[in-house]
């Protein structure tokens, strides 16, 4: 069997670009590894000297300001010289490859990528590349490539889930909207069942919904109301306007009225259940504003959770390498 | 080898600290065997201050060769460290690197006015320059081992590890 493009001989991280197939103990180490530094931005001073020297690139091919800056906060967390590259903007624009992009900047003695495509399976190109030129002691993180992975996204989210939830194995956990388009979805999904989550369902028209997702573990419901029934964690995911192709859907606001997640909504679920959604939100889109700023949504907390479990992953990749 | 009864040895560790503490003395526990000996001590001592414990996993320097410690867990310092004084506590001192760690770690939560150090044991082969300000017993070990302190139903004891 080949072994995981994610881990080195020893079984440990050495890229992280899905939550497929990674191995439930490392995901469980990396939110192990993510409680201490919650604590660190309540210092006086908000760094830690883990990655002092190193150098991290953030090479991001598709715009996106949040998952940059959060990683960028991160790295600079732990004493890393953070280098922004928007691509979208830049080389690429004159003919170079990526390949050769990532050539030049490993030249400049790069320890971690950090890459942002819109071509699912890119951050793999660029780890296979590496390893193939004998450079492995650098790190490639995907901070989202296509339709594909948003690893750190998924982490993040079962970060948040166990944070409020404790045990996997007894939860229902709903996962609702634009799963077609979302590597969030993916993410959370190969996440919530290596962790055993027992109950999984995918709440979506059918429009918005890959062919073969109950492949992947999950029941399917294209009522909200009925899919939402005593479920103790609410997964929203963004409307992607911008990868709307075609007439998946009527309207934003025929949207709403069917898959948007209302207070009236929200009641059938369990009276404790949580509320999530990884941003930005689209209010009155897929979600009311009375639920987003509502006592059940744990969405604020997601983005402090989200810069500990990113300096998590960080720390595991760089440390015992040398 | 035999080692020292380490409850005598936090008795007479005391002992020696209690002529220098005020009630506003904080101690800081170094994780795991420091972190013990830091509960115990605040009864003994009476401080009015809770013990804090410090982890310095993130701050070891062979953190890039041997990676991040698998049990890291939270620092604590539930005390004001600016203008402070603060007794860091271990169970044994050796190369002295952990101390190092420490103390970086401290000042990044403020600048106490005065740091000290107490320990158990002190079994030599400092590779800094560290000293303790306290310390209950020194000893010397043969190379490829060294001592471990273990808790069970809240008694201390010393024991020898063989690496």
């Amino acid at each position: 069997m080949a072994r995981n493009p994610q881990l080195n001989r020893h079984g440990e991280l050495q890229h992280l670009l899905t939550t497929e197939g990674l191995p439930r103990d490392v995901i469980t180490r990396i939110l192990d590894t993510a409680e201490p530094f919650t604590g660190v931005a309540e210092r006086e001073v908000k760094k830690l000297p883990l990655l002092r020297g190193k150098s991290v690139f953030n090479l991001f091919f598709e715009n996106s300001t949040r998952t940059r800056t959060t990683f960028e906060i991160a790295a600079k967390r732990l004493s890393a010289d953070v280098i922004n590259l928007n691509i979208a903007t830049s080389s690429t624009n004159k003919g170079e490859t990526l390949l050769d992009t990532v050539d030049n900047l490993a030249a400049m003695q790069a320890d971690m990528f950090v890459v942002r495509h819109a071509s699912s399976g890119a951050p793999y190109l660029i780890a296979q590349h590496l390893e193939a030129t004998g450079r492995d002691h650098i790190h490639v993180i995907n901070a989202g490539d296509g339709r594909h992975a948003h690893p750190t996204q998924g982490l993040l989210d079962m970060y948040t889930i166990r944070h409020y939830k404790r045990d996997f194995t007894q939860l229902s956990v709903a996962i609702i909207g634009d799963i077609l388009h979302s590597r969030v979805a993916r993410s959370q999904i190969h996440a919530l069942t290596t962790l055993g989550v027992p109950d999984l369902r995918a709440i979506a028209p059918k429009t918005l919904l890959p062919a073969d997702i109950e492949r992947l573990g999950c029941r399917v419901f294209h009522d909200m109301r009925e899919g939402l029934r005593g479920v103790d964690v609410v997964m929203m995911l963004r409307l992607q306007n911008e990868r709307m192709e075609g007439s998946l859907l009527p309207s934003p606001q025929e949207y709403f009225k069917f898959f948007g997640l209302t207070e009236e909504k929200l009641a059938l679920a369990k009276s404790d259940a949580i509320v999530l959604h990884p941003g930005p939100m689209n209010r009155g889109v897929e979600i009311d504003s009375a639920v987003a700023d509502g006592r059940q949504a744990v969405i604020l907390p997601q983005v402090t959770f989200g810069i500990a479990v990113r300096m998590a992953v960080m720390a595991m990749l760089a440390g015992g390498n040398a | 080898m035999s080692l020292p009864d380490a409850e005598k040895l936090l008795l007479d560790l005391a002992d020696r600290m209690r002529p220098h503490v005020t009630p506003d003395t904080a101690l800081v526990g170094l994780h795991t065997g420091g972190v013990w000996l830091a509960e115990r001590l605040h009864g003994l001592l009476g401080l009015a201050q809770p013990p804090g414990s410090l982890d310095v996993s993130f701050y070891r320097d062979d953190y890039a060769k041997r990676g991040l410690n698998r049990d890291t867990r939270s620092s604590a310092l539930p005390f004001e460290v600016e203008g402070g004084h603060l007794i860091l506590v271990d169970d044994v001192l050796h190369t002295g690197r952990t101390i190092r760690a420490a103390l970086n770690e401290l000042f990044d939560y403020g600048r106490p006015a005065r740091v000290e150090l107490a320990v158990l044991i002190d079994r030599g082969g400092r590779e800094l320059p560290v000293a303790p300000t306290y310390c209950a017993a020194t000893l010397e070990l043969p190379s490829g081992s060294r001592i471990k302190l273990a808790r069970e139903a809240d008694t201390l004891s010393l024991r020898l590890v063989q690496e």
